[in-house]
């Protein structure tokens, strides 16, 4: 190589170089955000099976803070009734939610156990109704919380499919998936969920997975925790005290 | 002498040889556009309107939020944000009505929120003259929580509405914001029935359950969390069974030498044991 060829290279290399320097720099900037993401708040909820009563409270005043649609079978939150038969087979009732009247089905005597379990969004950490959002509707906030953005949402429906856990409805007037938000206008500004502020047992805690002390950390420090379904790998946000093995 | 080649050319013009290929390029132009035919044209004229609509259209119809990239929109969490609170929390409900809140903070249903009973009360606050939220009187409002069901907790206060005070509303006798503990059971066969039947047949019936099982008061009101003591070693059940003790009438063995590896209560089933065997 002589000088003149070198020199008609040297534009490359400095333009080269440069181009290296900017996506290094990138590449930095996206370490720091991720691992910075690690000590931000993450929400999430645990119930406590074994205080829980049955009594639907949670129920109608999610109805009431999040205009739910009144017909008995769209529910942002929604409490089940499990029975285990002597026989070891399991009758799960819903009658509007859990604020229906409880039709007895099963004998006491039949009864082997039985007891309430309340169910909402999961609010997973790998959503798989986020996955399959064909528009990018369904979203994750930076704490955590999935979320519906219902001017994008094209009401595909997809998601409501794709939810192991049932959570989401199509909105009858809006024709936008829908589902629980964890109250995300109320706990933003300070408040607890709506189900969380009415429970008259407490058996819903609301907190900060990642806080020293909220109330949530307490209760998994404390309690023998447990999710739904965790073989799907979905990482919910709610966690589960004294959950039965029977509780899908 | 030879001319020099160079000497005949033209000296070079920057604006003439401009205006040359300008002029050449423009006629150029002009023929390579008459020779497209018409057809072309008018289409050529339609992309163009079409490249100018799609144009204005991104410039200035798209909203710009729609324009952010990224994963999502970001003004979707500022209209989440901006829904209306209906539930305000116990604490801005004892900002008047304290005297209510103080009673309720004393009594069992201190961890119950106001708005259970009496509904979202964002409106009241907004407007306590106009808007007065409604209070459950009724019969049927109480049992929600507090009528019999198999699936409930033990030791939640649970009734029969059938056949508790039946047509009596539940506020005649108990007053909401400081429900009376239930009457605790004076004997221990109220919760424990099936022990009390098993003991009544058996040697020890003459046993109080205290003789074994020391019982806190407490235990009436809170039966799950504060819980009776049970006897942990042999020596209990050798205080009246062994050969040396003091109490007349009951069966002596040598505690040394009786099944010695086990406890008491592996055999002998304490409220109904064997007296034969």
């Amino acid at each position: 190589m002589n000088r003149r060829k070198f020199i008609g290279q040297v534009p490359l290399l400095v333009s080269l170089l440069g181009l290296v320097e900017v996506w290094s720099r990138r590449l930095l900037a996206n370490i720091v955000e991720r691992t910075g993401s690690i000590g931000k708040r993450q929400y999430g909820m645990g119930i406590q099976i074994e205080q829980c009563i049955g009594c639907a409270r949670c129920v109608v005043a999610c109805k009431a803070e999040n205009n739910v649609p009144p017909e008995p079978f769209f529910f942002r939150t929604w409490v089940e009734r499990y029975v285990i038969k002597k026989d070891n087979s399991v009758v799960v009732q819903c009658n509007q939610g859990g604020a229906g009247e409880i039709v007895e089905t099963v004998k006491e005597r039949d009864t082997l156990r039985s007891f309430f379990v309340p169910k909402l969004c999961n609010h997973c950490k790998n959503p798989p109704c986020a996955q399959v959002c064909p528009v990018g509707a369904t979203f994750q906030t930076e704490d955590g919380i999935v979320l519906v953005d219902d001017k994008r949402c094209i009401g595909c429906s997809y998601c409501v499919q794709a939810c192991p856990y049932g959570a989401r409805y199509i909105h009858p007037v809006k024709h936008t998936a829908d589902k629980c938000t964890l109250c995300y206008h109320r706990i933003k500004k300070g408040l607890l969920p709506a189900c969380v502020e009415v429970c008259p047992t407490q058996a819903r805690v609301f907190g900060d997975i990642n806080s020293v002390a909220s109330p949530l950390v307490r209760l998994k420090h404390m309690k023998k925790i447990h999710v739904l379904k965790p073989g799907l790998n979905t990482e919910p946000k709610v966690f589960y005290t004294d959950l039965d093995g029977e509780v899908k | 002498m030879k001319s020099n080649p160079k000497d005949n050319r033209k000296p070079f013009d920057v604006n003439e040889y401009s205006n040359k290929l300008f002029k050449d390029g423009r006629e150029w132009m002009k023929t390579m556009f008459s020779k497209i035919p018409d057809q072309i044209r008018r289409l050529l004229v339609v992309l163009v309107l079409l490249v100018a609509t799609v144009w204005i259209v991104k410039a200035f119809i798209i909203p710009p939020e729609l324009k952010e990239k990224g994963f999502f929109r970001t003004s979707a969490i500022e209209s989440e944000l901006s829904k209306p609170i209906h539930y305000v929390g116990n604490g801005d409900c004892a900002e008047c009505h304290d005297d209510v809140s103080a009673t309720k903070a004393l009594g069992y249903h201190n961890g119950l929120s106001c708005e259970s009973c009496h509904g979202p009360g964002k409106e009241h606050i907004d407007d306590p003259a106009e808007v007065v939220l409604s209070a459950p009187r009724k019969r049927d409002f109480c049992p929600l929580c507090h009528s019999y069901n198999m699936s409930r907790p033990t030791g939640f206060p649970q009734i029969n509405p059938a056949i508790h005070n039946p047509l009596e509303p539940c506020i005649s006798c108990h007053d909401p914001h400081n429900p009376e503990p239930p009457e605790v059971p004076h004997e221990c066969a109220a919760c424990h029935a099936q022990i009390a039947r098993t003991v009544a047949l058996s040697h020890h019936v003459r046993l109080e359950c205290i003789t074994c099982h020391a019982t806190p008061e407490d235990h009436k009101v809170n039966p799950r969390f504060v819980k009776p003591s049970k006897p942990t070693t042999r020596q209990f059940c050798a205080q009246c069974h062994a050969t040396d003790c003091e109490v007349k009438g009951t069966p002596r063995v040598d505690v040394n030498q009786h099944g010695e590896r086990y406890k008491c209560w592996q055999c002998h089933y304490p409220h109904m044991p064997e007296v034969n065997s």
